[in-house]
């Protein structure tokens, strides 16, 4: 695929994303006409795109949603359930033609779908106005209200109202030529000539431009074209294109904008046909009623500016120059972003690991070698390669709140389906983690929201019985906790029901009868293998391929998940994942003649294990019960146990265990290199990671050793901090 | 006797002739106290600053209260007054050439 088309792609997959967040918010009772303007934008933006990289099964079906989406923000139609139910269903489907175009060609299957969904979507656009199409919606006198305000001109004609700035003429660009350039889009059906702002002919500069037009164009063409005449002047004048049949009151706004006097533009705009003398004055009571309900607002009204208002206002002037600046800005700000590849990041890092080993292997000769200088240098030389993997790594740091944006719309639709009512709360959106990471976490964290909506929100009646409000809610939630980051999903349904899982568990022999286990340990059987409880088997979930396999795509990002239920108040899954996959800042430890690492955000503290702890696999750490493994007993190291060994204390999931070691040898950075499938399946192994020497350590799996210590004893009650 | 003055131009109203046109017209208004005829027949080329020349010296006669006519428009001139729908502004009576009339 070539480059544009796959820029192309990614970016109309933003403007999908998008456009559904906005047409959500819709459903949801937003109705500030900037949303609907950004998801008109995004739409705009895709078939423009479209156009120009000619995929015109794309633009084709956009032109036709886009269509729908006008009349919507002319005030035409009105929102309803079934229209947003609708353009999601097209939004949809430009995403599955955007797939299509990543893979080829469209199918037959595809293009007939479309073919329903734009024919659904053309019933939007030729309906009566307002009045039909709507559904039949209950019409209370706030719609009355709205109707009033979307109170539409009857000319068909594209206005377009531009005032040229003054250099314009100087530039050697001459107004006559994009006016005239208009004529190859449509009929100019009356022009006005504003030269109100010309000065004396004292101050009058011959070669400055005064001029300013009202254009009525009859047209086919789109916005973006005609705005696309203006292109070379785009920035030395001052446009306003309003559509066919647009609302009175935006005209009236138009009025207000322009530099010219109310009055003379109002009496223009019905001498030119764009309104007629009694959608004019429609307008303006509109407005001054608008005014009189709302005296404290400082605007001033029309009323106002036609009583006190005689001459030009250069603060107006003024106000679009502002306006202009800020719209460079803004271009601006945007070309500061760039896009990369994601492959050649991925590359940087590849390097940057290796930067690390190759810098921690200077070091150590530099320091073995005893010159000072050397060391320094090293020294220095180390502390750099730490920034560069610091702010290499913040490069692919994404914010987590675009995948939890994405379930916004996954809630609405199984909610839907399921005939619940159920509420998305998102916590934590702007927590960031590693893009692969992202990327990986999105089927797990979908299985989980679609689990808890399933099984988790109990059905409306239920709910109302159980005395709880009857819509359901789901959270998503991120935070960072000691180097990992925390997800939880949550739902404040049923929870997991105890004895059903005991009951299942023991018949497929996951447990023996009678096996005494506490809550937690219960509801975590769910991530069992083959493990179901729901009674039927629903086209969302139950099928088996349940919870075992999000937890397996969770440990093979080196992550946890658990569960935690009260039955009958909801559950919540809490999945644990390191912040990247690639380097770790590691705590280098000695055993007999072998290196370990343990990631150094787990570690606690370092202390000299005490001459009395005999061959016990616990100490008292000021008071506390600490259990520990030895390292040299776990991996079968050979030779005797030296004098003195040292434990370190780590802290994973809340929980603190200690690891025996023989020696402790400092920080370490370190690259993880993944283990190889046949090495998988050790327990308590998390990687491997060369040392500058050359050698081999492996990093341990400090989470399953913790898990290990604590098998060891017969933990004490409240060990496992109690998590709500 | 009232003397009406008559200015024919014979070049370009470009904007390359802007400076000296405008000097030429604002003189012009003001040294016809009694009216001016401005015959444009033979101004091959006009644009947009020719144009709002014109409207200046329109303008400038209004202020003064003299009456400006233009008695005779080249086909370039009367395609941009026309174009921007200017004709009533400068309410002078128009030739139609024959093409047009059809």
């Amino acid at each position: 695929m070539d480059e544009v088309l796959a820029v192309f792609t990614v970016e109309a997959r933003e403007q999908l994303a998008a456009m559904e967040e906005g047409l959500l918010r819709m459903e949801q009772g937003d109705r500030d006409p900037e949303t609907l303007n950004a998801v008109f934008r995004a739409a705009h933006t895709i078939k423009g795109g479209a156009g120009v990289v000619e995929i015109h099964a794309v633009e084709k079906f956009t032109h036709v949603l886009e269509n729908v989406l006008d009349r919507l923000r002319n005030g035409e139609i009105e929102v309803s359930d079934e229209l947003v139910t609708l353009l999601l269903r097209g939004c949809d489907h430009i995403g599955a033609l955007l797939d299509s175009v990543e893979q080829g060609e469209p199918d037959g299957d595809l293009v007939a779908a479309g073919a329903g969904i734009a024919d659904g979507l053309r019933a939007w656009t030729a309906g009566p106005p307002v009045a039909g199409g709507g559904g039949g919606a209950p019409r209370h006198p706030e719609s009355e209200a709205h109707r009033a305000g979307g109170d539409t001109a009857i000319s068909d004609c594209w206005h377009i109202s531009v005032r040229f700035g003054r250099g314009v003429l100087r530039n050697g660009m001459d107004p006559l030529a994009f006016l005239r350039y208009l004529l190859s889009l449509g009929e100019i059906v009356h022009m006005t000539t504003l030269t109100d702002a010309m000065p004396e002919a004292a101050q009058m500069d011959p070669e400055a431009c005064y001029l300013g037009f009202e254009v009525e164009l009859r047209s086919h063409a789109d916005k973006e074209a005609i705005e696309r005449v203006f292109d070379f002047v785009r920035d030395d004048c001052d446009l306003h294109i309003l559509p066919p049949n647009s609302r009175i009151a935006d005209y009236i706004a138009l009025i207000e904008k322009l530099p010219e006097e109310t009055m003379r533009l109002g009496e223009m705009l019905v001498g030119s046909g764009a309104l007629t003398a009694d959608e004019l004055a429609r307008g303006l009571a509109l407005q001054q009623g608008q005014a009189e309900t709302a005296p404290e607002a400082g605007k001033p009204t029309i009323g106002e500016i036609l009583v006190g208002q005689s001459a030009v206002q250069p603060e107006i002037v003024e106000a679009a120059a502002t306006r202009q600046k800020q719209v460079s800005e803004k271009k601006a700000a945007e070309a500061r972003l760039i896009r990369v590849q994601a492959d050649k990041l991925d590359h940087l890092i590849d390097l940057v690991g290796e930067l690390v080993i190759a810098g921690a292997s200077a070091n150590l000769l530099a320091q073995k070698s005893r010159q000072a200088q050397l060391f320094e240098a090293t020294s220095i030389l180390s502390r750099l390669v730490e920034d560069i993997r610091d702010s290499a790594l913040q490069l692919r740091m994404v914010q987590i709140g675009e995948t939890f944006n994405r379930f916004h719309r996954v809630v609405r639709d199984v909610s839907k389906e399921l005939g619940k009512e159920i509420e998305l709360t998102i916590g934590g959106a702007e927590t960031e983690l590693d893009k692969s990471v992202v990327e990986k976490i999105g089927d797990p964290l979908m299985h989980l929201v679609r689990n808890a909506m399933d099984h988790g929100i109990e059905s409306m009646a239920l709910r109302l019985e159980r005395g709880k409000p009857a819509a359901g809610q789901v959270g998503l939630n991120a935070f960072h906790d000691s180097g990992s980051i925390v997800i939880e999903v949550s739902d404040d349904g049923g929870g997991l029901p105890r004895d059903k899982i005991l009951a299942k568990a023991v018949a497929r022999g996951i447990i023996a009868a009678g096996q005494n286990l506490s809550d937690a340990e219960v509801a975590n059987l769910i991530f069992e293998p083959g493990f179901s409880t729901a009674d039927q088997v629903t086209n969302l979930s139950g099928r088996g391929v349940g919870m075992d396999v999000v937890k397996k795509n969770i440990t093979a990002l080196r992550g946890t998940v658990e569960v935690h239920s009260d039955e009958g108040l909801g559950s919540r899954f809490t999945i644990r994942l390191p912040l990247t996959l690639a380097i770790i800042d590691g705590f280098l430890v000695g055993v007999a003649r072998a290196s370990y690492v343990i990631p150094l955000e787990m570690v606690v503290e370092c202390l000299e294990l005490p001459g009395d702890a005999g061959d016990s696999h616990y100490l008292n750490l000021r008071g506390e019960v600490l259990p520990f493994v030895r390292l040299r007993e776990l991996f079968e190291a050979e030779g005797d146990r030296p004098a003195r060994e040292n434990v370190v204390v780590v802290k994973a999931a809340g929980r603190k265990a200690g690891i025996v070691v023989d020696a402790l040898h400092g920080e370490f950075q370190t690259v993880i290199k993944p283990m190889a499938a046949i090495f998988r399946h050790l327990r308590g192994i998390a990687g491997s990671t060369i040392l500058g020497t050359g050698e081999v350590a492996l990093i341990l799996d400090v989470l399953a050793l913790v898990g290990l210590a604590a098998a060891n004893e017969n933990v004490p009650p409240g060990a496992i901090p109690a998590r709500i | 006797m009232p003397q009406i003055r008559r200015v024919s131009i014979e070049r370009n109203m470009t904007i390359y002739e802007a400076e000296s046109l405008k000097e030429e017209l604002v003189d012009a208004v003001h040294g016809a106290p009694d009216g001016l005829e401005l015959d444009l027949s033979r101004v091959a080329e006009m644009d947009t600053a020719g144009f709002q020349l014109l409207v200046l010296a329109k303008n400038e006669s209004r202020r003064l209260e003299r009456p400006l006519a233009i008695v005779a428009h080249s086909p370039a001139v009367l395609d941009v007054i026309e174009f921007y729908n200017m004709l009533a502004f400068f309410g002078d009576p128009v030739v139609i050439a024959a093409e047009d009339a059809r």
